[in-house]
C-alpha cells in the first residue's frame, strides 16, 4: 500500500504546485483551479444569477416551507388497499356476491378482467384492528406500520386517470401519462437546488420484492428529467462495488494518481479557456471537481457498517443486505442527513393480479419494518418535522376477485378510482385518516384526493406554488400538475 | 485551510450551476428583464416586438383557442384584435395612433386588480419596457402583419459587405451585413488544422485523419479545401452522421418501448436511411418515400421499407390496456413527428383543445391526424407475441439484389419489418373531446392546413396527397425547417433557434432574408441536401475562428450574429466514437443489426425482473461489435445506454430535432471511468508507443494530437511529460499497482520498465480524453 503520508503531502502542496508550473496562468484563474474562483469573478455580472441559481431558479420560496427534503418510498405494482389500509367489513358479509352494477358504475376495467363473467367481492384474508390514539384500521400485515401510526397521515382517497402500471406510473412521477416530463423530483432539484454539493438533488435506489419476484419493470425515464437541464436528473445509487456508474477508478489507480491527473487536466482546460474564452471550459472545470468529490462522498454514504447495531435492529435484518428495502431506507435516512433533496426508493412487485394472499405477505413483510423504521430513525434525529415521507404506489386494487375466488385464494385488479398511501413529517397532520371510500370499497365517498393534488401539497410543503414553478419549453409553460392541482389543506399540520 | 478548501469548492459549484442555468436560457431569451424605456427602438415591428408579447402573455385567453377567448377579444388575427367591444360595440383594444383611446394600454397600466391585464391569477405580467414598446407601436400606427413563417418566403436582394471581410458566397453577405449593423466583425479564420476538425465532425462525426490535417496546413488553398469536403461528403462516415440525425428525428429504437419493452426489428430501415443519404437522394423524394412510400404508383418495395419511419413509434404490449386508445396513441404520435420534423410545428398542443398560439385549431389537428388514421393495426399487440401488423418479409435473396443496401450481416433467410400499409375502406376520424380516445365527436376529413393563411388543397386525402402538399412550391414551411436544421448541424444553433417550433412562441429568425434565400435556393437545386451543406461549409463564415473575446462574449453570448464560430461539446456518439477511432480500435462496418458493446451489468434486470425477452437481461456481444460506430448501438427505450444519455442522447421515445449540450459531474466519470474508455485509453498508449518506437515524449504529443487535431505547445508537453515520468516512477515505486493497473492482458513479455511506460502512457492516454479540447469541435 501507498503511504498515506506521501498522498497527504501532495495534496498540502497542490496550490504551491500548480503556482510554480510552467503555465503562466494568472493567479485569479488558480483560484479556480483550487476551488476559490469566485473572487476572481465577483465584477462578473452573471455573480447575480450564479448566488441565486444554486438555491435552484426560485430565488426564495413561495411561502415559507414545511419540508426542506423528501423521501419517497414508491411501491410499485399498486398494492392493494383493501389488504393494508382500507378496512371493509361489508366485504366480510358479501363475499362471494357479485359487485353491484349501481357501484361499479361504467368504471373502465383493464382488459385482464374485462371479460369475466362475473366480478365476486373478495374480502381481505387478513384481519384488522384499531391502532394507535387516532385508532386507525390497519391489517395484520403490518405490525411495524402500526406501531408508528401516529405518527403517519393515511390518505384512503387518492384516486387516478390510469389503469395500467406504464401510464399510471409515469403520471405520478410527472403529471403526465405519455413519457416526456421530468419527474418529480427534478422539479425539486429545478426549484430548490441542492443543499449540498458533494452529493447529487436526486438520488433514486430500487429494490424488487420477494412476493412477485418477476413483477412489473421499471424505466429509466421515471427518474429523468425530461425537458429540464440534465443536471436535475435522478442519479441511481446502485448496491454493489459501483454505487453511482463509473464511480470507481480503474484498478491500480490510487486517490493521488487521480487527484494528480485531475489537477493536470484543469491546468491545461484552464490554459485553454483563457485561449478561446468559452465559460463553458470554467463550468467542466467544476465539474471534475464535483466527480471527484462524490468518488469520496458516495463510498463514504452508501458504507452502511459503522451504524449501529441498534439501528439494524430498528430496519430489520434485510437492512444488512445491500439493495433489499430495508437497506435501501437506511440509506435514504443517510441521503436526508447530507442533505439530499428528493430520494426516490422504488420497491417492485406489488402487482397481485393472482395468488394475493401469499404473495402480498411477502410484500408487506419486505417493507413494513423499514418503513416504520425510517420514520422512528428521522424522529429521533429531529428529521421528521422537516422532512416529508411518502408511502403509496401507482393505483389501488379491484374489491372482487380477478380469477377465481377461493377460501383461501384470489387476486385483484387494478383499480384508479381509490387507494390508499401515507404521508409523514414535513408538515403532515400526523395520526390521522383522511378521506373515505364507500363499503364496498370501490368509490370515494369523501375528500377525493386526486394525483395532482397530491403533487400540488407536497410542492406547497416544500414552499412552491405549484402554478408558479415553470418551465418554457416549445413555446408552453409547463408545470409538475399541467393545469390541474389543488392543495389539499385537511392534511396540512 | 480544510474548510477553506471547502468552502471555495461549494462556491464554484456554484460557479458552474449558474454558468448550466445561464446556457439554458435559450427559450427565454426573448425575455425583456432589465431593458428600459432607453433601449427602445426607433421602429417598433409588429413582428419582432410586439407579437411575440401578445402571443406569450395574452394568447391564453385572447388568442387562437376559440373556447378560450374571453370578451369577444383576440390577438392572433388582425380582425379580431381589431374588432369593436363591449355592449356598445364603441370600444376598442387598439386603436392605430391613439393611445388614450386604446383599451388594451388603459388595461395593461391599470393597478385595479379587477382591471389589470394579464389578470393576477394568471401568474404573468409584462415588465414596463414590454409596456412602453405596445404603446408606442399604437402610438407608430400599430401597423400589423401575419406571421413570418407562414408567407412564401420571397428571394431577398443580396446584401452588400465591407470588401475587407472577405466574403465567399452569398452567405456571408448576409451573415456579414448583420455583424457590421450591430457594429461587430467577423473573427479571422480558424487555423488550418481546427478547421478540418470541424469540418469532419460536422460532416462525419469523426475525427479528421493526420494526413488531411498535414495537407491543409502545407497547403491551405480553396481547392485543397474543397478537396477535402468533396471526400468527406463521399463517404460512408457522412451518411452515418446524417443517419445519426435522423434518427432523433424519427424517434427509432430497437425495442417497443412501453412496460415489458420487447425488441423490435426495425434496422433495415435505418440501413435504408444510410443508403438514401449515401447516394444523396433528394429531400422531397427522401420525406415523400418515408411518408406514403407504399402509395405510390407501382411502389416498390424500397419505397415500402421507406414507410418504416411512421412505424417507429412506441408500441405497447402491456396485458390490460384499450387497444383503441394506444392505437389512437400511434397515430397522434405520427401526426405530432409530422409537425414537428417537416413543418416546425407543436402540433401536440392543438389535440385537446384549439392551438393557445398558432393558427391550428382541434379540427385542422384531426384533419391532419385523419392521413395517418387508416393503417391496418392494432393498439394492443400480442405480448411475446409475433411482429405487429403489418409488416413485410425481406428474404435473403432479395437482400442479396435489390434490396443489397440491408446488411443481412446474420444471413437471416427472413427479415419482417413494420411498415406503413392503409385499409381497403378508410377509418372514420373523428374530433376527439379533450384528445379522450372515448369521447369522439364531429367526423372530419382527411385535409391540408391552412394556418388561417394557406389556400385548401384538392390533392388526394391520403398520406401521398399530403406529400405533395407538403413539397408545394407555395408551402413556406417545407424548405425553411429543413435548411434550418441544416443550418443548425453546421453552425451550431438555428437561424431559427427553436428548430421544432417557428409559430408565435418560437423564436424569430437571427437572419430571416439568409433562411428565405437558402430555402429558395434548395427547392431550385432539386433539394440537394448534399449541395447546400457544401454551399454552407463553403462560406468564410463557417471557416471563421472560434475564439471569443469577453468583448464578443459580452456583445453576444449566445453567438446570434456569427462574429465567430461557436465551437460547441461534440455529441454523445462523437466523443465515443472519436475515442474508438484515434485508438484504432473502431470497426467500420455500415449497417446491419444493432449491437451490444460493453455496458454496466445488471442495467437491464435491475427494472425488468425477467420480462421482456431478449431485452430482460443485457448480453454484450462478443468481438469487433463492441468496437462498432455508436449509432448501431442497441436503443432499448426503457433503459437507453447510460453513456449516450448521460451526454445528453434523447430518450427516443418522441421525435427530437434539437439535443441540450449540459455539463454534468456524470459525464465527467463516463470519460474517467467508463471501461469503454480505458480500454482505447489502452489502446491509444499502445498504437502511440509503437508509432513512436517507446520514446514517451513523442508519443505523447502524438496522442495529443490524436485527440485534439494540434500539437501541444511546449508548456503543455512540459505538463504532459512531467506528469508521465511521475507516474511512470509511481509504478515502478509501486509494482503492486502496476499489476493492477495492467491487469491480466498486461504485456507479460515487456519488461519491468517497459512495463511501467506502458502504465503510465496508458494513464497519459486517460488524461488527454479528460480534457475539455478532446470533447470539442474545433
Amino acid at each position: 500500500m501507498k503511504n498515506p503520508l506521501e498522498e497527504q503531502s501532495y495534496l498540502m502542496n497542490r496550490r504551491a504546485f500548480l503556482s510554480k508550473s510552467s503555465i503562466g496562468i494568472g493567479t485569479a484563474a488558480l483560484g479556480g483551479l483550487l476551488g476559490t474562483s469566485i473572487f476572481s469573478c465577483s465584477s462578473d455580472p452573471a455573480e447575480e444569477v450564479i448566488s441565486s441559481t444554486v438555491q435552484g431558479m426560485l430565488s426564495r420560496p413561495h411561502f415559507a416551507p414545511k419540508a426542506k427534503r423528501v423521501i419517497y418510498l414508491f411501491q410499485s405494482g399498486g398494492p392493494s388497499q383493501l389488504e393494508l389500509f382500507d378496512y371493509k367489513p361489508l366485504l366480510d358479509k358479501m363475499r362471494g356476491e357479485d359487485l353491484p352494477e349501481s357501484v361499479r358504475d361504467g368504471q373502465r376495467l383493464t382488459g385482464m378482467s374485462s371479460g369475466q363473467e362475473s366480478f365476486p367481492l373478495a374480502n381481505s384474508l387478513f384481519k384488522f384492528k384499531q391502532y394507535g390514539n387516532s385508532g386507525a384500521w390497519l391489517s395484520d400485515l403490518l405490525p411495524y406500520t402500526s406501531k408508528v401510526v401516529d405518527e403517519l397521515c393515511i390518505v384512503r382517497s387518492m384516486h387516478t386517470e390510469a389503469i395500467n402500471h406504464d401510464p399510471a406510473i409515469t403520471f405520478f412521477q410527472t403529471g403526465s401519462q405519455q413519457a416526456g416530463r421530468p419527474s418529480m423530483g427534478s422539479w425539486l432539484s429545478y426549484g430548490l437546488g441542492s443543499e449540498n454539493s458533494n452529493l447529487p438533488a436526486f438520488c433514486v435506489l430500487l429494490s424488487r420484492g420477494t412476493g412477485r419476484p418477476f413483477g412489473q419493470p421499471l424505466y429509466s425515464r421515471l427518474w429523468g428529467n425530461g425537458f429540464l437541464h440534465s443536471l436535475h436528473q435522478g442519479v441511481q445509487f446502485r448496491s454493489g462495488k459501483d454505487p453511482v456508474l463509473f464511480l470507481n477508478d480503474p484498478k491500480g489507480m490510487s486517490k493521488m494518481s487521480r487527484r494528480k491527473m485531475l489537477d493536470r487536466v484543469a491546468l491545461l482546460n484552464q490554459k485553454q479557456y483563457e485561449e478561446i474564452g468559452d465559460p463553458e471550459i470554467q463550468s467542466r472545470i467544476s465539474q471534475y471537481e464535483m466527480a471527484y468529490k462524490m468518488q469520496t462522498s458516495v463510498p463514504e454514504l452508501m458504507d452502511i457498517t459503522k451504524e449501529s447495531d441498534y439501528i439494524y435492529q430498528m430496519y430489520g435484518p434485510d437492512a444488512a443486505t445491500p439493495g433489499t428495502f430495508a437497506a435501501n431506507c437506511l440509506l435514504a435516512r443517510r441521503l436526508a442527513e447530507k442533505g439530499v433533496r428528493f430520494v426516490q426508493l422504488y420497491h417492485m412487485g406489488w402487482d397481485q393480479h393472482d395468488n394475493l394472499p401469499g404473495q402480498i405477505k411477502n410484500q408487506a413483510k419486505d417493507v413494513d419494518q423499514a418503513s416504520a423504521a425510517l420514520i422512528m430513525d428521522l424522529k429521533q434525529r429531529g428529521m421528521l418535522e422537516d422532512t416529508l415521507v411518502v408511502w403509496g404506489g401507482e393505483f389501488g386494487r379491484t374489491n372482487y376477485s380477478q380469477g377465481a375466488l377461493t377460501d383461501k385464494n384470489y387476486g385483484r385488479d387494478h383499480h384508479p378510482r381509490c387507494f390508499s398511501i401515507w404521508m409523514a413529517g414535513g408538515g403532515i397532520k400526523p395520526g390521522i385518516v383522511y378521506g373515505e371510500t364507500d363499503e364496498f370499497g370501490y368509490n370515494i365517498v369523501k375528500d377525493p384526493v386526486h394525483v395532482h393534488d397530491f403533487q400540488a401539497t407536497l410542492l406547497h410543503l416544500l414552499g412552491i406554488d405549484h402554478e408558479k414553478l415553470t418551465y418554457k419549453y416549445q413555446g408552453r409553460r409547463f408545470r409538475l400538475t399541467d393545469v390541474f392541482g389543488e392543495v389539499v389543506p385537511g392534511i396540512l399540520a | 485551510m480544510k474548510t477553506y478548501l471547502k468552502y471555495g469548492i461549494s462556491i464554484s459549484l456554484m460557479l458552474f450551476i449558474g454558468l448550466m442555468a445561464c446556457m439554458h436560457t435559450d427559450t427565454e431569451s426573448s425575455s425583456h428583464q432589465g431593458l428600459t424605456k432607453k433601449d427602445l427602438p426607433n421602429r417598433i415591428d409588429f413582428n419582432l416586438h410586439i407579437k411575440p408579447i401578445l402571443s406569450d402573455r395574452c394568447f391564453k385567453c385572447h388568442g387562437p383557442d376559440e373556447s378560450k377567448v374571453e370578451a369577444g377579444l383576440a390577438f392572433h388575427t388582425k380582425e379580431a384584435a381589431f374588432v369593436a367591444l363591449g355592449e356598445n360595440a364603441d370600444r376598442f383594444a387598439i386603436v392605430p395612433g391613439d393611445a388614450q383611446a386604446s383599451h388594451l394600454l388603459q388595461r395593461i397600466y391599470s393597478d385595479d386588480s379587477d382591471q389589470m391585464m394579464p389578470p393576477p391569477e394568471s401568474n404573468l405580467s409584462l415588465t414596463e419596457y414590454e409596456k412602453e414598446l405596445l404603446k408606442q407601436w399604437i402610438v407608430q400606427g400599430a401597423e400589423w402583419k401575419e406571421h413570418w413563417a407562414f408567407l412564401v418566403p420571397v428571394q431577398p436582394e443580396i446584401p452588400k459587405v465591407e470588401a475587407s471581410f472577405n466574403a465567399n458566397n452569398e452567405i456571408d453577405h448576409f451573415i456579414f451585413s448583420k455583424l457590421s449593423e450591430q457594429n461587430l466583425n467577423p473573427s479571422e479564420p480558424a487555423s488550418p488544422e481546427k478547421l478540418i476538425r470541424r469540418l469532419s465532425f460536422d460532416l462525419r462525426g469523426l475525427p479528421p485523419e493526420l494526413e488531411d490535417i498535414q495537407s491543409f496546413q502545407e497547403n491551405p488553398s480553396e481547392d485543397n479545401y474543397q478537396r477535402i469536403v468533396e471526400k468527406y461528403l463521399d463517404s460512408w462516415a457522412h451518411a452515418e452522421r446524417m443517419c445519426n440525425e435522423w434518427l432523433d428525428l424519427a424517434r427509432y429504437a430497437d425495442t417497443h418501448g412501453y412496460q415489458d419493452d420487447l425488441e423490435r426489428i426495425m434496422w433495415p430501415w435505418r440501413d435504408w436511411v444510410l443508403h438514401a443519404f449515401k447516394k444523396n437522394m433528394p429531400y422531397d423524394q427522401f420525406v415523400t418515400w418515408q411518408l406514403a412510400g407504399d402509395l405510390l404508383p407501382d411502389a416498390t418495395k424500397e419505397q415500402i421499407i421507406a414507410t418504416a419511419f411512421n412505424r417507429n413509434h412506441k408500441i405497447t404490449q402491456e396485458g390490460g390496456v384499450i387497444s383503441e386508445e394506444y392505437r389512437l396513441e400511434y397515430v397522434t404520435d405520427r401526426t405530432n413527428t409530422f409537425g414537428a420534423a417537416f413543418l416546425g410545428l407543436t402540433f401536440e398542443c392543438a389535440k385537446c383543445h384549439d392551438h393557445k398560439y398558432d393558427p391550428i385549431s382541434q379540427r385542422e389537428y384531426f384533419q391532419v391526424f385523419g392521413y395517418f388514421n387508416n393503417v391496418d393495426e392494432v393498439g394492443l399487440i400480442e405480448p411475446y407475441g409475433a411482429i405487429p401488423e403489418p409488416y413485410i418479409t425481406l428474404s435473403d435473396k432479395e437482400m442479396e439484389e435489390t434490396l443489397h443496401f440491408i446488411n443481412n450481416l446474420d444471413s437471416l433467410k427472413e427479415i419482417p419489418l413494420m411498415v406503413m400499409k392503409d385499409l381497403e375502406k378508410p377509418r372514420k376520424t373523428h374530433i376527439l373531446n379533450r384528445g379522450l380516445y372515448d369521447q369522439p365527436q364531429e367526423e372530419v376529413e382527411p385535409q391540408t392546413p391552412t394556418f388561417g393563411i394557406l389556400e385548401t388543397t384538392n390533392y388526394d386525402k391520403t398520406r401521398k396527397g399530403l406529400a405533395q402538399w407538403l413539397f408545394n412550391e407555395k408551402n413556406p414551411l417545407t424548405a425553411r425547417v429543413v435548411v434550418n436544421r441544416l443550418w443548425q448541424q453546421i453552425f451550431g444553433r438555428g437561424i431559427v433557434s427553436t428548430v421544432n417550433d417557428f409559430g408565435n412562441q418560437g423564436a424569430l429568425p437571427t437572419h430571416p432574408e439568409l433562411l428565405d434565400f437558402l430555402a429558395i435556393k434548395l427547392m431550385e437545386e432539386g433539394w440537394d441536401v448534399r449541395k447546400m451543406i457544401k454551399y454552407m461549409v463553403s462560406s468564410s463564415t463557417y471557416r471563421q475562428s472560434s475564439k471569443a473575446s469577453p468583448q464578443l462574449l459580452e456583445k453576444d453570448p449566445e453567438n446570434k450574429w456569427l462574429a465567430r464560430i461557436s465551437s460547441t461539446r461534440l455529441s454523445a456518439e462523437m466523443i465515443r466514437d472519436h475515442a474508438l477511432s484515434i485508438s484504432g480500435l473502431m470497426v467500420s462496418e455500415i449497417g446491419g443489426p444493432s449491437v451490444k458493446p460493453y455496458q454496466p451489468e445488471g442495467l437491464w434486470n435491475e427494472v425488468t425482473g425477467g420480462g421482456g425477452g431478449t431485452t430482460a437481461k443485457y448480453v454484450q456481444d462478443e468481438g469487433s461489435k463492441n468496437y462498432r460506430r455508436s449509432m448501431y448501438t442497441f436503443w432499448k427505450r426503457t433503459v437507453p445506454p447510460p453513456n449516450m444519455i448521460t451526454f445528453d442522447a434523447p430518450s427516443r421515445d418522441l421525435c427530437t430535432v434539437k439535443r441540450e449540450t449540459t455539463s454534468t459531474p456524470l459525464q465527467a466519470l463516463v470519460l474517467m471511468n467508463d471501461p469503454q474508455f480505458l480500454e482505447t485509453s489502452r489502446a491509444l498508449a499502445i498504437r502511440a508507443l509503437e508509432e513512436k518506437e517507446g520514446k514517451p515524449s513523442e508519443a505523447i504529443q502524438f496522442m495529443f494530437k490524436l485527440a485534439t487535431s494540434r500539437s501541444a505547445d511546449k508548456e503543455e508537453l512540459t505538463v504532459l511529460v512531467g506528469l508521465f515520468e511521475e507516474e511512470r516512477n509511481n509504478f515502478e515505486a509501486h509494482p503492486e499497482e502496476l499489476d493492477d493497473f495492467l491487469g491480466t492482458q498486461s504485456i507479460a513479455k515487456a519488461n519491468a520498465k517497459e512495463q511501467s511506460t506502458l502504465a503510465a502512457m496508458i494513464y497519459l492516454a486517460n488524461t488527454i480524453f479528460n480534457l475539455d479540447e478532446t470533447i470539442r469541435k474545433g
